[in-house]
């Protein structure tokens, strides 16, 4: 590893690492904001929601179910239940973020992406380096993938007041859902996870409260634990 | 278009972003407690997020107007729905899964028209 590393240059060294995946970031960001005036949104809600929720995914889910009139608590939850994998990330970044000072533990909490831990995770386990320099490091992903995000939505929303319906722009939310989907699925329990979630999803669409979606992923991630331990043990 | 007020939409943002921020919060503060999740807790975090993506998927692709219309020829969306899927499957690229579904989907709606 780098025994030079500087907290300038850690940053400089996130931000090059992150910069190839701005590309596949963009279209994703663009769509948040389309969706979300498409969805009766005002374009400062859309851009609003980048800044203070900063999740993609969840950005998405509360976008549709905004759009069909779905209970406050369903939508909050579902959001929740989409960004619950950050509690794993938080778990697992731990320990390297101790020795930092409490405003940038929160700086690291605020900015936590997939893709922010994914680069971080990586640099941090190949080697020793000061906290500082990690911090630095992360910040030069975490920021770089902000800056994007916030710029891709404001161009989204900005453009989506002027799509016209018949785009039927709304496809391209679960659209980009298979996008985030189909890559991650790691194996055959991942796969039983999501066929078993998406049957029951549609099996159950007359429960109130969008009940369906919550037992659809609780079967679903039943399922797939279930494969899981049956092939582990 | 959403029928909840202004108001209403700016709270539940709020909402979700400080609900959010504490799960990301988590861990970090908790520091020394938990070194790492337990093994059952990671198991389940694991599987959420096929299970929530497929489950947000497959009624926005299956249904129209909260009917089941799989089979129905108007219906082009499960057929571009499966080549994105194909798609993603074979590229892992976000712009390809994206542009596949939605150039189906339109063929299909100017062919249907």
């Amino acid at each position: 590893m780098n025994s030079l590393a500087t907290p300038g240059r850690a940053f400089r060294s996130g931000l090059r690492d992150f910069a190839p995946i701005i590309a596949g970031v963009i279209p994703f960001g663009a769509i948040a904001g389309i969706a979300a005036v498409d969805a009766g949104l005002t374009i400062a809600q859309a851009i609003g929601m980048s800044v203070i929720v900063l999740a993609g995914a969840s950005q998405l889910a509360t976008i549709e179910l905004l759009g069909q009139d779905a209970a406050l608590i369903t939508i909050v939850f579902t959001a929740l239940v989409i960004n619950a994998r950050f509690v794993m990330y938080s778990a697992s970044l731990a320990s390297y973020a101790r020795p930092l000072r409490p405003a940038q533990k929160a700086t690291m909490a605020y900015l936590l992406t997939d893709q922010a831990y994914a680069f971080s995770i990586n640099r941090f386990t190949a080697g020793p380096e000061p906290a500082g320099v990690r911090f630095a490091y992360y910040l030069g992903v975490g920021s770089t993938l902000w800056v994007v995000w916030q710029v891709s939505t404001t161009a989204g929303a900005l453009l989506g007041a002027f799509v016209p319906e018949s785009l039927s722009l709304d496809f391209a939310i679960p659209l980009v859902f298979i996008a985030l989907l189909v890559p991650g699925l790691q194996d055959r329990s991942d796969g039983v996870a999501a066929v078993t979630a998406g049957f029951v999803s549609v099996v159950a669409v007359g429960l109130p409260y969008n009940l369906s979606l919550i037992s659809a992923a609780v079967i679903g991630v039943a399922a797939g634990v279930g494969l899981a331990r049956r092939t582990a043990a | 278009m959403t029928s909840y007020s202004p108001a209403t939409i700016w709270i539940l943002i709020l909402v979700i972003g400080v609900g959010t921020f504490a799960l990301r919060m988590s861990m970090i503060a908790l520091l020394g407690r938990v070194e790492q999740t337990p093994p059952a807790v990671e198991r389940i975090l694991r599987f959420i997020r096929p299970a929530v993506l497929a489950a947000l998927i497959a009624p926005a692709v299956v249904l129209l107007n909260g009917e089941a219309s799989l089979l129905d020829p108007f219906n082009p969306r499960p057929l571009a729905a499966l080549v994105a899927t194909l798609v993603a499957w074979k590229t892992h690229n976000v712009l390809l899964t994206i542009g596949s579904g939605m150039g189906v989907l339109w063929i299909l709606q100017v062919v249907g028209a």
